[in-house]
Protein backbone atom coordinates (compact mmCIF):
# COMPACT_ATOMS: atom_id res chain seq x y z
CA UNK A 1 0.00 0.00 0.00
CA UNK A 2 1.19 2.99 -0.76
CA UNK A 3 2.59 6.03 1.95
CA UNK A 4 0.50 8.58 1.00
CA UNK A 5 -2.70 7.45 0.00
CA UNK A 6 -4.74 9.85 -2.13
CA UNK A 7 -7.38 10.33 0.06
CA UNK A 8 -4.97 11.58 2.37
CA UNK A 9 -3.87 9.58 5.44
CA UNK A 10 -6.07 9.50 8.65
CA UNK A 11 -4.98 10.33 11.08
CA UNK A 12 -5.58 12.47 14.44
CA UNK A 13 -3.23 15.53 13.08
CA UNK A 14 -5.18 14.96 9.75
CA UNK A 15 -8.40 15.90 11.94
CA UNK A 16 -7.14 18.26 13.85
CA UNK A 17 -5.82 20.26 10.62
CA UNK A 18 -8.95 19.73 9.31
CA UNK A 19 -11.01 20.51 12.45
CA UNK A 20 -8.95 23.75 12.10
CA UNK A 21 -10.26 24.61 8.23
CA UNK A 22 -13.79 23.90 8.32
CA UNK A 23 -13.17 19.98 7.10
CA UNK A 24 -12.90 21.55 3.93
CA UNK A 25 -9.57 19.28 2.74
CA UNK A 26 -11.06 15.52 2.96
CA UNK A 27 -10.83 14.06 -0.59
CA UNK A 28 -13.14 11.07 -1.57
CA UNK A 29 -11.87 7.90 0.01
CA UNK A 30 -12.01 6.20 -3.75
CA UNK A 31 -11.94 6.94 -7.51
CA UNK A 32 -15.02 6.67 -9.45
CA UNK A 33 -13.95 5.60 -12.56
CA UNK A 34 -15.26 4.55 -16.33
CA UNK A 35 -14.16 1.16 -16.99
CA UNK A 36 -11.08 0.62 -19.43
CA UNK A 37 -11.97 -2.03 -22.29
CA UNK A 38 -9.37 -4.48 -21.04
CA UNK A 39 -8.13 -5.43 -17.23
CA UNK A 40 -5.34 -8.37 -16.05
CA UNK A 41 -8.08 -9.36 -13.55
CA UNK A 42 -12.17 -8.79 -13.25
CA UNK A 43 -13.38 -8.97 -10.30
CA UNK A 44 -17.44 -9.45 -10.12
CA UNK A 45 -19.09 -8.32 -6.95
CA UNK A 46 -17.97 -5.28 -4.67
CA UNK A 47 -18.98 -6.16 -1.50
CA UNK A 48 -16.32 -7.08 1.55
CA UNK A 49 -15.17 -10.92 -0.05
CA UNK A 50 -14.90 -8.97 -3.64
CA UNK A 51 -13.15 -6.00 -2.55
CA UNK A 52 -11.01 -8.33 -0.18
CA UNK A 53 -10.05 -10.69 -3.10
CA UNK A 54 -8.89 -7.56 -4.76
CA UNK A 55 -6.64 -5.88 -1.84
CA UNK A 56 -4.58 -8.99 -1.38
CA UNK A 57 -4.06 -9.50 -4.94
CA UNK A 58 -2.34 -6.29 -5.23
CA UNK A 59 -0.78 -6.41 -1.80
CA UNK A 60 0.34 -10.40 -1.85
CA UNK A 61 0.94 -10.91 -5.35
CA UNK A 62 1.71 -7.18 -6.84
CA UNK A 63 -1.63 -7.65 -9.61
CA UNK A 64 -2.96 -3.91 -9.66
CA UNK A 65 -4.43 -3.82 -13.12
CA UNK A 66 -7.60 -5.08 -11.89
CA UNK A 67 -11.66 -3.88 -11.74
CA UNK A 68 -14.23 -5.13 -8.98
CA UNK A 69 -17.71 -4.39 -10.82
CA UNK A 70 -20.77 -3.77 -8.75
CA UNK A 71 -24.30 -4.48 -10.15
CA UNK A 72 -25.44 -1.99 -6.99
CA UNK A 73 -23.69 0.08 -5.30
CA UNK A 74 -20.19 -0.72 -2.88
CA UNK A 75 -20.93 -3.16 -0.02
CA UNK A 76 -24.19 -2.67 -0.39
CA UNK A 77 -25.94 -6.41 -0.23
CA UNK A 78 -24.56 -8.75 2.53
CA UNK A 79 -21.71 -6.84 3.83
CA UNK A 80 -24.30 -4.40 4.19
CA UNK A 81 -26.91 -6.53 5.87
CA UNK A 82 -25.52 -8.93 8.14
CA UNK A 83 -25.44 -8.80 12.31
CA UNK A 84 -21.26 -8.08 12.11
CA UNK A 85 -20.50 -11.08 14.04
CA UNK A 86 -16.69 -12.24 14.23
CA UNK A 87 -15.55 -15.92 15.65
CA UNK A 88 -13.63 -18.84 14.16
CA UNK A 89 -14.70 -21.71 16.60
CA UNK A 90 -15.46 -24.00 13.56
CA UNK A 91 -15.38 -28.07 14.36
CA UNK A 92 -14.10 -29.10 11.24
CA UNK A 93 -10.37 -28.38 10.40
CA UNK A 94 -10.41 -26.39 7.66
CA UNK A 95 -12.96 -24.33 8.44
CA UNK A 96 -11.26 -23.29 11.55
CA UNK A 97 -8.29 -22.60 9.33
CA UNK A 98 -9.80 -20.39 7.13
CA UNK A 99 -12.33 -18.55 9.42
CA UNK A 100 -8.96 -18.06 12.29
CA UNK A 101 -7.34 -16.78 9.28
CA UNK A 102 -9.89 -14.27 8.84
CA UNK A 103 -10.19 -13.38 12.49
CA UNK A 104 -6.17 -12.54 12.97
CA UNK A 105 -5.91 -10.29 9.55
CA UNK A 106 -9.61 -8.35 11.74
CA UNK A 107 -7.24 -7.66 14.55
CA UNK A 108 -4.82 -5.92 12.77
CA UNK A 109 -7.03 -4.71 10.08
CA UNK A 110 -7.30 -1.06 11.24
CA UNK A 111 -3.91 -0.05 10.85
CA UNK A 112 -3.18 -2.08 8.02
CA UNK A 113 -5.87 -0.25 5.84
CA UNK A 114 -5.69 2.98 8.36
CA UNK A 115 -9.14 2.83 8.00
CA UNK A 116 -10.82 2.03 11.50
CA UNK A 117 -13.15 -0.79 11.19
CA UNK A 118 -14.05 -1.13 14.55
CA UNK A 119 -12.84 -4.28 15.45
CA UNK A 120 -14.50 -4.89 18.70
CA UNK A 121 -13.22 -8.86 20.28
CA UNK A 122 -15.87 -8.51 23.34
CA UNK A 123 -16.05 -12.06 23.40
CA UNK A 124 -18.68 -14.52 21.31
CA UNK A 125 -20.80 -17.14 24.02
CA UNK A 126 -22.93 -19.56 21.51
CA UNK A 127 -25.46 -21.26 24.45
CA UNK A 128 -25.94 -24.53 25.35
CA UNK A 129 -29.40 -24.77 26.49
CA UNK A 130 -30.17 -29.01 25.44
CA UNK A 131 -27.74 -31.76 26.40
CA UNK A 132 -27.25 -32.00 22.97
CA UNK A 133 -25.42 -28.75 22.75
CA UNK A 134 -23.54 -29.20 25.58
CA UNK A 135 -22.03 -32.62 24.41
CA UNK A 136 -21.60 -30.41 20.78
CA UNK A 137 -20.04 -27.77 22.20
CA UNK A 138 -17.29 -29.46 24.54
CA UNK A 139 -16.37 -31.27 20.98
CA UNK A 140 -15.90 -28.00 19.25
CA UNK A 141 -13.69 -27.15 22.25
CA UNK A 142 -11.58 -30.18 21.74
CA UNK A 143 -11.52 -29.91 17.96
CA UNK A 144 -10.48 -26.21 18.37
CA UNK A 145 -7.75 -26.40 20.99
CA UNK A 146 -6.42 -29.15 19.13
CA UNK A 147 -6.57 -26.75 16.02
CA UNK A 148 -4.92 -24.05 18.00
CA UNK A 149 -8.13 -22.03 18.09
CA UNK A 150 -8.43 -20.68 22.05
CA UNK A 151 -11.91 -21.40 22.98
CA UNK A 152 -13.66 -22.44 26.63
CA UNK A 153 -16.77 -24.33 27.75
CA UNK A 154 -17.76 -22.07 30.70
CA UNK A 155 -20.42 -22.67 33.44
CA UNK A 156 -23.80 -21.03 33.57
CA UNK A 157 -22.48 -18.73 36.69
CA UNK A 158 -19.95 -17.61 34.33
CA UNK A 159 -22.32 -17.11 31.51
CA UNK A 160 -24.46 -15.33 34.18
CA UNK A 161 -21.27 -12.90 34.90
CA UNK A 162 -21.00 -12.05 31.41
CA UNK A 163 -24.26 -11.47 30.84
CA UNK A 164 -26.11 -10.26 33.48
CA UNK A 165 -29.01 -9.67 31.53
CA UNK A 166 -29.67 -13.24 30.70
CA UNK A 167 -32.01 -15.44 32.47
CA UNK A 168 -30.63 -18.52 33.33
CA UNK A 169 -33.85 -21.10 34.28
CA UNK A 170 -35.87 -20.64 31.51
CA UNK A 171 -39.16 -23.34 31.53
CA UNK A 172 -37.80 -24.81 27.57
CA UNK A 173 -34.70 -23.91 27.31
CA UNK A 174 -32.59 -23.60 30.57
CA UNK A 175 -28.45 -22.21 30.07
CA UNK A 176 -26.64 -25.36 30.73
CA UNK A 177 -23.36 -23.53 29.54
CA UNK A 178 -21.72 -21.72 26.89
CA UNK A 179 -19.04 -21.87 24.66
CA UNK A 180 -16.83 -18.66 24.61
CA UNK A 181 -14.13 -17.67 22.42
CA UNK A 182 -13.00 -14.11 23.90
CA UNK A 183 -10.78 -13.39 20.61
CA UNK A 184 -14.20 -12.93 18.53
CA UNK A 185 -16.61 -10.31 18.36
CA UNK A 186 -17.85 -7.55 16.08
CA UNK A 187 -16.79 -4.90 13.51
CA UNK A 188 -18.30 -2.18 11.71
CA UNK A 189 -19.74 -4.05 8.17
CA UNK A 190 -19.55 -1.10 5.79
CA UNK A 191 -16.61 0.34 7.18
CA UNK A 192 -14.80 -3.17 6.48
CA UNK A 193 -16.06 -2.71 2.83
CA UNK A 194 -14.78 0.65 2.74
CA UNK A 195 -11.39 0.63 4.06
CA UNK A 196 -10.61 -2.34 1.57
CA UNK A 197 -12.37 0.03 -1.42
CA UNK A 198 -10.08 3.07 -0.20
CA UNK A 199 -7.08 0.52 -0.53
CA UNK A 200 -7.48 -0.81 -3.85
CA UNK A 201 -8.55 2.22 -4.99
CA UNK A 202 -5.28 3.81 -3.74
CA UNK A 203 -3.26 1.13 -5.45
CA UNK A 204 -4.88 1.78 -9.42
CA UNK A 205 -7.29 -0.65 -9.19
CA UNK A 206 -10.88 0.36 -10.28
CA UNK A 207 -14.06 0.17 -8.77
CA UNK A 208 -16.61 0.16 -10.73
CA UNK A 209 -20.51 0.86 -9.23
CA UNK A 210 -23.98 0.97 -11.00
CA UNK A 211 -22.35 -1.85 -13.62
CA UNK A 212 -24.33 -5.37 -14.32
CA UNK A 213 -22.83 -8.07 -15.78
CA UNK A 214 -25.09 -9.27 -18.82
CA UNK A 215 -22.68 -12.33 -20.01
CA UNK A 216 -19.64 -13.97 -19.90
CA UNK A 217 -17.62 -14.69 -23.53
CA UNK A 218 -15.82 -17.47 -23.69
CA UNK A 219 -13.74 -18.85 -26.17
CA UNK A 220 -11.93 -22.28 -26.68
CA UNK A 221 -13.18 -22.79 -23.12
CA UNK A 222 -11.28 -19.81 -21.49
CA UNK A 223 -12.87 -16.65 -20.51
CA UNK A 224 -12.18 -13.60 -22.46
CA UNK A 225 -14.60 -10.97 -21.36
CA UNK A 226 -18.10 -9.69 -19.91
CA UNK A 227 -20.50 -7.91 -20.65
CA UNK A 228 -21.88 -5.13 -18.88
CA UNK A 229 -24.42 -2.36 -18.68
CA UNK A 230 -21.19 0.24 -19.13
CA UNK A 231 -20.31 -2.37 -21.83
CA UNK A 232 -17.73 -5.51 -23.23
CA UNK A 233 -14.27 -5.66 -20.70
CA UNK A 234 -11.83 -7.72 -21.40
CA UNK A 235 -10.21 -10.11 -18.93
CA UNK A 236 -7.67 -12.46 -18.81
CA UNK A 237 -8.95 -13.48 -15.44
CA UNK A 238 -12.27 -13.58 -13.82
CA UNK A 239 -13.60 -13.71 -10.31
CA UNK A 240 -17.11 -14.49 -9.53
CA UNK A 241 -17.91 -13.40 -6.02
CA UNK A 242 -21.51 -12.32 -6.14
CA UNK A 243 -23.15 -14.70 -2.96
CA UNK A 244 -26.80 -14.50 -3.48
CA UNK A 245 -26.43 -14.25 -7.17
CA UNK A 246 -23.88 -17.20 -7.86
CA UNK A 247 -26.07 -19.19 -9.87
CA UNK A 248 -26.63 -16.53 -12.41
CA UNK A 249 -23.46 -15.47 -13.01
CA UNK A 250 -22.54 -19.12 -13.52
CA UNK A 251 -25.45 -19.59 -15.97
CA UNK A 252 -24.26 -17.08 -18.09
CA UNK A 253 -20.50 -18.95 -17.84
CA UNK A 254 -22.20 -22.03 -18.80
CA UNK A 255 -21.92 -23.92 -15.84
CA UNK A 256 -23.97 -24.91 -12.65
CA UNK A 257 -23.21 -23.98 -8.76
CA UNK A 258 -24.58 -26.56 -5.69
CA UNK A 259 -26.10 -22.92 -4.59
CA UNK A 260 -29.68 -22.22 -3.37
CA UNK A 261 -30.73 -18.85 -2.59
CA UNK A 262 -32.75 -18.10 0.28
CA UNK A 263 -33.75 -15.06 2.44
CA UNK A 264 -32.32 -14.36 5.76
CA UNK A 265 -33.48 -11.77 8.28
CA UNK A 266 -31.89 -9.50 11.12
CA UNK A 267 -33.62 -6.23 12.87
CA UNK A 268 -32.59 -4.15 15.45
CA UNK A 269 -34.11 -2.45 18.16
CA UNK A 270 -34.48 1.49 19.13
CA UNK A 271 -30.96 2.00 21.20
CA UNK A 272 -30.91 1.87 24.41
CA UNK A 273 -27.96 2.33 27.29
CA UNK A 274 -24.87 0.05 27.74
CA UNK A 275 -26.88 -3.53 28.72
CA UNK A 276 -24.93 -6.48 26.85
CA UNK A 277 -20.89 -6.05 25.86
CA UNK A 278 -20.80 -9.78 24.36
CA UNK A 279 -22.23 -11.31 21.61
CA UNK A 280 -24.53 -13.93 22.12
CA UNK A 281 -25.55 -16.47 19.92
CA UNK A 282 -28.38 -19.12 21.02
CA UNK A 283 -29.15 -21.28 18.47
CA UNK A 284 -31.49 -23.76 19.88
CA UNK A 285 -33.84 -20.77 19.91
CA UNK A 286 -32.70 -19.65 16.07
CA UNK A 287 -31.14 -15.85 17.34
CA UNK A 288 -28.49 -14.05 18.37
CA UNK A 289 -28.00 -10.94 20.08
CA UNK A 290 -25.35 -8.20 20.79
CA UNK A 291 -25.27 -4.70 21.27
CA UNK A 292 -24.03 -2.00 18.71
CA UNK A 293 -21.93 1.05 19.43
CA UNK A 294 -25.13 3.79 18.95
CA UNK A 295 -26.97 1.04 21.85
CA UNK A 296 -29.07 -0.85 19.28
CA UNK A 297 -29.52 -4.94 19.75
CA UNK A 298 -28.98 -6.35 17.05
CA UNK A 299 -30.62 -9.51 16.34
CA UNK A 300 -30.51 -12.33 13.80
CA UNK A 301 -32.82 -14.52 12.81
CA UNK A 302 -33.37 -17.47 10.68
CA UNK A 303 -33.49 -18.58 6.86
CA UNK A 304 -36.45 -19.02 4.99
CA UNK A 305 -37.02 -23.16 3.63
CA UNK A 306 -37.71 -22.04 -0.05
CA UNK A 307 -35.70 -20.15 -2.90
CA UNK A 308 -35.96 -16.35 -2.72
CA UNK A 309 -34.47 -13.68 -3.93
CA UNK A 310 -36.81 -10.68 -2.65
CA UNK A 311 -34.42 -9.32 0.42
CA UNK A 312 -37.11 -9.83 2.37
CA UNK A 313 -38.00 -12.93 4.45
CA UNK A 314 -40.95 -13.97 6.17
CA UNK A 315 -42.94 -12.19 8.62
CA UNK A 316 -43.32 -14.84 10.88
CA UNK A 317 -39.55 -15.59 11.20
CA UNK A 318 -39.26 -12.39 13.23
CA UNK A 319 -41.92 -13.49 15.47
CA UNK A 320 -40.29 -16.76 16.19
CA UNK A 321 -37.06 -15.63 16.92
CA UNK A 322 -38.16 -12.01 19.52
CA UNK A 323 -40.32 -14.88 21.18
CA UNK A 324 -37.31 -17.13 21.81
CA UNK A 325 -35.06 -14.66 22.25
CA UNK A 326 -37.64 -12.44 25.15
CA UNK A 327 -37.30 -16.11 27.09
CA UNK A 328 -33.96 -15.81 26.96
CA UNK A 329 -33.48 -11.62 27.87
CA UNK A 330 -36.54 -10.79 29.23
CA UNK A 331 -35.84 -7.18 29.72
CA UNK A 332 -36.11 -6.91 25.98
CA UNK A 333 -39.84 -7.42 25.72
CA UNK A 334 -40.53 -3.64 26.04
CA UNK A 335 -38.09 -2.62 23.25
CA UNK A 336 -39.64 -1.63 19.94
CA UNK A 337 -38.05 -3.03 17.11
CA UNK A 338 -36.69 0.08 15.13
CA UNK A 339 -36.12 -1.74 11.63
CA UNK A 340 -36.05 -5.25 9.84
CA UNK A 341 -34.37 -6.72 6.51
CA UNK A 342 -32.71 -9.63 4.63
CA UNK A 343 -30.16 -10.43 2.36
CA UNK A 344 -29.73 -13.51 0.11
CA UNK A 345 -27.42 -16.22 1.01
CA UNK A 346 -25.99 -18.73 -1.05
CA UNK A 347 -26.37 -21.99 0.74
CA UNK A 348 -24.29 -25.12 -0.10
CA UNK A 349 -25.23 -28.96 0.80
CA UNK A 350 -22.30 -29.38 3.45
CA UNK A 351 -23.19 -25.49 4.54
CA UNK A 352 -19.28 -24.56 4.04
CA UNK A 353 -18.21 -21.85 1.40
CA UNK A 354 -16.72 -22.94 -2.14
CA UNK A 355 -13.26 -21.42 -3.63
CA UNK A 356 -12.45 -23.40 -6.83
CA UNK A 357 -11.68 -23.33 -10.02
CA UNK A 358 -14.84 -23.91 -13.11
CA UNK A 359 -14.96 -25.80 -15.73
CA UNK A 360 -14.28 -22.85 -17.76
CA UNK A 361 -10.54 -21.87 -17.90
CA UNK A 362 -9.56 -18.30 -15.55
CA UNK A 363 -12.77 -18.50 -13.98
CA UNK A 364 -12.53 -18.67 -10.70
CA UNK A 365 -16.00 -18.88 -7.81
CA UNK A 366 -16.11 -17.64 -4.13
CA UNK A 367 -19.56 -17.99 -2.68
CA UNK A 368 -21.30 -20.62 -0.75
CA UNK A 369 -20.76 -18.43 2.45
CA UNK A 370 -24.00 -19.12 3.72
CA UNK A 371 -25.18 -17.12 6.51
CA UNK A 372 -21.94 -16.23 8.09
CA UNK A 373 -19.65 -14.55 5.86
CA UNK A 374 -18.89 -11.14 7.11
CA UNK A 375 -16.50 -13.12 9.81
CA UNK A 376 -14.39 -14.63 6.62
CA UNK A 377 -14.15 -11.52 4.56
CA UNK A 378 -10.17 -11.09 5.30
CA UNK A 379 -9.41 -15.15 5.24
CA UNK A 380 -11.84 -15.94 2.25
CA UNK A 381 -10.10 -12.53 0.62
CA UNK A 382 -6.70 -13.57 1.02
CA UNK A 383 -7.51 -17.42 -0.23
CA UNK A 384 -9.15 -16.14 -3.10
CA UNK A 385 -6.20 -14.01 -3.69
CA UNK A 386 -4.11 -16.90 -4.28
CA UNK A 387 -6.64 -19.07 -6.11
CA UNK A 388 -6.52 -15.93 -8.74
CA UNK A 389 -2.86 -15.26 -9.16
CA UNK A 390 -2.01 -18.77 -9.31
CA UNK A 391 -4.36 -20.75 -10.87
CA UNK A 392 -4.77 -23.01 -8.03
CA UNK A 393 -5.89 -22.82 -4.73
CA UNK A 394 -2.96 -22.68 -1.78
CA UNK A 395 -3.14 -24.42 1.72
CA UNK A 396 -6.62 -22.34 2.75
CA UNK A 397 -8.82 -22.93 0.19
CA UNK A 398 -7.48 -26.44 -0.77
CA UNK A 399 -10.35 -28.18 0.93
CA UNK A 400 -13.00 -26.07 -0.79
CA UNK A 401 -13.19 -26.63 -4.12
CA UNK A 402 -16.18 -27.55 -6.64
CA UNK A 403 -14.79 -31.26 -6.59
CA UNK A 404 -15.68 -32.12 -2.71
CA UNK A 405 -18.83 -32.66 -3.69
CA UNK A 406 -18.58 -35.42 -6.31
CA UNK A 407 -15.86 -37.03 -4.42
CA UNK A 408 -17.61 -36.96 -0.95
CA UNK A 409 -15.22 -34.96 0.92
CA UNK A 410 -17.65 -32.75 2.83
CA UNK A 411 -16.85 -29.97 5.19
CA UNK A 412 -20.04 -30.41 7.25
CA UNK A 413 -20.22 -27.70 9.44
CA UNK A 414 -24.13 -28.01 9.22
CA UNK A 415 -24.37 -30.64 12.08
CA UNK A 416 -21.82 -28.92 13.34
CA UNK A 417 -22.92 -25.63 14.36
CA UNK A 418 -26.90 -26.06 14.54
CA UNK A 419 -28.41 -23.09 12.58
CA UNK A 420 -25.72 -20.30 13.16
CA UNK A 421 -22.90 -20.66 10.35
CA UNK B 1 -45.62 -14.08 3.77
CA UNK B 2 -46.85 -16.79 0.94
CA UNK B 3 -50.44 -17.83 0.43
CA UNK B 4 -50.78 -21.22 -0.77
CA UNK B 5 -53.77 -23.18 -1.93
CA UNK B 6 -53.41 -26.63 -1.68
CA UNK B 7 -54.65 -28.33 -4.74
CA UNK B 8 -55.33 -31.89 -2.47
CA UNK B 9 -57.81 -30.17 -0.03
CA UNK B 10 -58.50 -26.89 -2.10
CA UNK B 11 -57.75 -25.00 1.60
CA UNK B 12 -56.09 -21.74 1.05
CA UNK B 13 -53.83 -21.26 3.77
CA UNK B 14 -50.48 -18.90 5.21
CA UNK B 15 -47.08 -20.63 4.23
CA UNK B 16 -46.40 -20.93 8.18
CA UNK B 17 -49.07 -24.04 7.66
CA UNK B 18 -47.07 -25.80 5.08
CA UNK B 19 -43.69 -27.13 5.27
CA UNK B 20 -41.35 -26.68 1.79
CA UNK B 21 -39.69 -29.27 0.33
CA UNK B 22 -37.12 -27.72 -2.17
CA UNK B 23 -36.65 -28.78 -5.97
CA UNK B 24 -39.61 -30.66 -7.67
CA UNK B 25 -39.53 -33.49 -10.37
CA UNK B 26 -36.60 -34.41 -9.61
CA UNK B 27 -35.45 -37.68 -11.63
CA UNK B 28 -34.01 -40.46 -9.23
CA UNK B 29 -30.35 -41.53 -10.40
CA UNK B 30 -29.55 -45.15 -9.08
CA UNK B 31 -26.60 -47.40 -8.64
CA UNK B 32 -26.37 -47.47 -12.34
CA UNK B 33 -26.15 -43.74 -12.83
CA UNK B 34 -23.31 -42.08 -14.09
CA UNK B 35 -21.07 -39.80 -11.48
CA UNK B 36 -21.74 -36.63 -13.26
CA UNK B 37 -25.41 -37.91 -12.68
CA UNK B 38 -25.40 -38.83 -9.29
CA UNK B 39 -23.75 -35.46 -8.27
CA UNK B 40 -26.29 -33.56 -10.14
CA UNK B 41 -29.10 -35.69 -8.41
CA UNK B 42 -27.59 -34.98 -5.15
CA UNK B 43 -26.48 -31.27 -5.47
CA UNK B 44 -27.08 -29.44 -8.62
CA UNK B 45 -29.87 -27.79 -7.31
CA UNK B 46 -31.64 -25.18 -9.79
CA UNK B 47 -31.70 -21.99 -8.20
CA UNK B 48 -33.67 -19.71 -11.18
CA UNK B 49 -34.63 -15.86 -10.64
CA UNK B 50 -37.48 -16.34 -11.85
CA UNK B 51 -40.33 -19.58 -12.27
CA UNK B 52 -39.42 -22.12 -9.85
CA UNK B 53 -41.40 -25.21 -9.24
CA UNK B 54 -41.10 -27.01 -6.17
CA UNK B 55 -42.41 -29.66 -3.68
CA UNK B 56 -44.40 -28.34 -0.67
CA UNK B 57 -46.10 -29.98 2.10
CA UNK B 58 -49.48 -29.47 3.74
CA UNK B 59 -48.10 -30.53 6.90
CA UNK B 60 -50.97 -28.94 9.29
CA UNK B 61 -54.02 -29.86 7.22
CA UNK B 62 -54.64 -32.79 4.43
CA UNK B 63 -50.83 -33.60 5.39
CA UNK B 64 -50.19 -33.77 1.55
CA UNK B 65 -47.31 -33.10 -0.48
CA UNK B 66 -48.12 -31.16 -3.62
CA UNK B 67 -46.19 -29.12 -6.34
CA UNK B 68 -46.22 -25.31 -6.32
CA UNK B 69 -44.71 -23.07 -9.23
CA UNK B 70 -43.58 -19.75 -8.14
CA UNK B 71 -41.61 -16.76 -9.22
CA UNK B 72 -38.38 -16.50 -6.83
CA UNK B 73 -38.15 -12.81 -7.79
CA UNK B 74 -41.48 -11.40 -6.86
CA UNK B 75 -42.72 -14.04 -4.36
CA UNK B 76 -46.05 -14.45 -6.72
CA UNK B 77 -47.44 -17.91 -7.05
CA UNK B 78 -48.32 -19.23 -10.42
CA UNK B 79 -50.44 -22.15 -9.27
CA UNK B 80 -49.78 -25.24 -7.45
CA UNK B 81 -50.76 -29.17 -8.77
CA UNK B 82 -50.97 -32.21 -6.94
CA UNK B 83 -47.85 -34.79 -7.44
CA UNK B 84 -49.71 -37.17 -9.86
CA UNK B 85 -47.37 -35.24 -12.65
CA UNK B 86 -44.44 -35.32 -14.88
CA UNK B 87 -44.59 -31.49 -15.29
CA UNK B 88 -46.75 -28.36 -14.51
CA UNK B 89 -50.27 -28.95 -16.42
CA UNK B 90 -50.88 -26.21 -18.99
CA UNK B 91 -52.86 -23.36 -17.58
CA UNK B 92 -49.74 -22.80 -15.01
CA UNK B 93 -47.49 -22.98 -17.97
CA UNK B 94 -49.43 -20.10 -19.62
CA UNK B 95 -49.43 -18.28 -16.15
CA UNK B 96 -45.59 -18.35 -16.42
CA UNK B 97 -45.08 -17.62 -19.37
CA UNK B 98 -47.15 -14.08 -19.25
CA UNK B 99 -44.28 -13.30 -17.13
CA UNK B 100 -41.08 -15.16 -18.88
CA UNK B 101 -42.22 -15.64 -22.66
CA UNK B 102 -39.25 -18.52 -23.07
CA UNK B 103 -39.97 -20.21 -19.78
CA UNK B 104 -39.72 -24.16 -20.60
CA UNK B 105 -40.35 -26.96 -18.33
CA UNK B 106 -37.44 -29.04 -18.19
CA UNK B 107 -38.70 -32.14 -19.07
CA UNK B 108 -36.08 -34.35 -19.41
CA UNK B 109 -34.87 -34.37 -15.77
CA UNK B 110 -38.37 -35.42 -14.86
CA UNK B 111 -38.99 -38.22 -16.47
Amino acid sequence: MPTAPRSGRYSVFAIAREALRQHQGWNRAWANPQPRDRYQVVIVGAGGHGLATAYYLGKNFGITDVAVIEKGWLGGGNTGRNTTIIRSNYLQDPSAAIYDKALKLYENLSQELNYNVMFSPRGVIMLAQTEHEVRGYKRTVYANNLQGVSTEWIDPQRVKELVPIINLDGPRYPVLGGLLQARGGTARHDAVAWGYARACSDMGMHIIQNCEVTGVETEGGQVRAVNTSKGRIGCEKLAMVVAGHSSQLAEMAGFRLPIESVALQALVSEPIKPCMDVVVMANTVHGYLSQSDKGEMVIGGGTDGFNNYTQRGSWHHVEETVRALVETFPMISRLKMLRQWGGIVDMTGDRSPILSTTPVGNVFVNCGWGTGGFKAIPGSGWAMAELVANGQPGALAADFGLNRFREGRFIDESVAAGVAH
Amino acid sequence: MLALTCPCCGITAEETEFHPGGEAHLKRVGPEGADDEFEAYLFARKNPKGAHIERWRHSYGCGKWFHVARDTATLRVFGAYTTQSYGPPEDIVNAIRQSYPDWTFDRNAAE
